[in-house]
């Protein structure tokens, strides 16, 4: 069907979500009480604010995936030739995977894939 | 033979001679459109029953069994009880964002559908990069899962949010290199063309062991992708009462666990297509007669066979191991997972190289 089914598809998923959420709009009555509205914290009310710091560990982990994650983008078109072009790719990828794993290890000398 | 590219076929001939060609496509869009939903609705209360008997099973008990006939009418109960729940926004919630959310997320498990082959020729858009459409995609989850933790004004959420990024993100790559060893061997990211090139036996018995440690990477990282258990930290019912959707209640909940597990299988599609040949029926060396009568099973019986077996395998897991701690979930990851990978697609490659493959 070709590019038009990504259309269908998001037309579909919006229609579907839609819906469903109006259709249980209009079969609940809604209530509503003063605690109604406030956030689930198994009973305690919440202290302080909600959007705090947070560990810079869930940072140091995106950032390395950031790095690793490109280096998998550059991996697709090689790895569709790389049969075709026999030894040159193997060699090729054995210096890309030094060079990676040199970063890798610098980063893990740092201490970046420590937690805390 | 009565096959669902037959029946599609004939639909679009009977459609073309019918009407012009705007009307065809605006009326096939409609059908395929329709399917979606009606697959979507079927896997949501298919999945939901099976992983509710699964866990039973698994734990000597029987599990749901008042709704319907051995209540397998259960899921249905509790789709029509969560939708005269109300789906209510906190007060200090960010509204847009928070009502976003499961669009998102549903939008996306939607999206991954399209390359996924279910019966042979039958697929939404035998697209020539469907392997790298599907991982490209399916890194999009973990925007809805952000936005709906940042957006809920909770802390349960927000920390259930920040590690299921964290975990998500770090387990696309093995993910990614596991894919990458089978791309290799086949030398295209097409769909229709992986699955072709295992007529004479599927990538997990010819690609010898590299093969095997791929796929068993493969169903490690997508468990994790996918936030089930053991790496269900997401939502770890113990310590965060349901993590990033802890204040999502009645249909926009719904829409989050439907989502979930949709893609709990599409990617076991995924393995299924790449690992385990998609819709290729099992043939085994020049064992004519055992060939020929495994090619009476249709197409999509085998597809749907594999993928299912797959996603019992993944709520397997679920019963077999206990959750693991965040900094032991990366570890394995950056230190085991993720070496092990890159190592084992330089094998896959002086394989595919010196021809040892069959």
């Amino acid at each position: 069907m070709g590019a038009a089914s990504l259309i269908v598809l998001i037309i579909a998923a919006i229609a579907f979500s839609g819906i469903a959420i109006l259709i249980s709009k209009f079969v609940l009555k809604p209530t509503t009480n003063k605690q109604k509205g406030e956030p689930y914290e198994c009973g305690i009310p919440t202290q302080g604010k909600t959007w705090i710091q947070l560990n810079v560990g869930y940072y140091l982990f995106a950032l390395i995936f950031l790095i690793f994650d490109v280096e998998l983008v550059f991996l697709y078109p090689w790895a569709v030739v790389a049969k075709s072009a026999g030894w040159i790719a193997l060699i090729e990828i054995v210096i890309f995977f030094f060079i990676l794993f040199m970063g890798f290890l610098y980063a893990h000398k740092k201490g970046a894939l420590k937690w805390m | 033979m009565w096959s669902f590219s037959n029946i599609s076929d004939n639909i679009h001939d009977w459609l073309s001679a019918n009407f012009n060609a705007t009307w065809t496509l605006i009326i096939e869009m409609v059908i395929a459109g329709t399917l979606v939903i009606g697959l979507f609705a079927m896997l949501g209360l298919i999945l939901v029953i099976m992983e509710r008997k699964v866990s039973a099973w698994m734990q000597i008990r029987l599990g749901p069994n008042r709704v319907g006939p051995k209540g397998m009418l259960q899921s249905m109960a509790d789709t029509i009880k969560l939708m005269v729940k109300e789906g209510m926004t906190p007060n200090g919630a960010d509204k847009i964002m928070f009502n976003l959310a499961p669009f998102v997320a549903m939008i996306v498990a939607m999206l991954l559908l399209a390359p996924i082959a279910f019966a042979e020729n039958f697929q939404l858009w035998d697209l020539n990069i469907g392997v790298l459409y599907i991982t490209a995609v399916s890194s999009i989850m973990v925007i809805s899962i952000l936005m709906a933790g940042w957006a809920s004004n909770n802390k349960y959420s927000l920390l259930g949010a920040m590690r299921s990024g964290a975990q998500i993100v770090s387990y696309e790559l093995s993910a990614g290199l596991s894919i990458l060893a089978i791309i290799v061997l086949t030398g295209s990211l097409q769909v229709s063309e992986i699955i072709e090139s295992q007529r004479n036996g599927w990538w997990l018995f010819k690609g010898h062991i590299p093969a095997i440690i791929a796929f068993v990477i493969f169903i490690i990282a997508v468990t994790a992708e996918t936030n089930r258990a053991p790496f269900d930290l997401a939502e770890a019912e113990s310590e965060l009462t349901a993590g990033f959707h802890t204040e999502y209640s009645g249909m926009k909940f719904a829409l989050f666990f439907l989502a979930e597990y949709v893609n709990v299988f599409i990617v076991c599609g995924l393995g299924a297509t790449i690992f385990l040949g998609g819709w290729m029926p099992l043939h085994i060396g020049n064992w004519t007669g055992f060939n020929n009568a495994m090619d009476y099973i249709p197409s999509s019986l085998w597809f749907f066979g594999k993928t299912f077996f797959l996603i019992f395998v993944i709520m397997w897991f679920r019963w077999s191991f206990p959750r693991l701690r965040i900094d032991q979930l990366l570890n394995l990851e950056w230190k085991y997972l993720l070496p092990i990978s890159m190592v084992n697609l330089l094998l896959v490659t002086l394989m595919a190289i010196m021809g040892w493959h069959f």
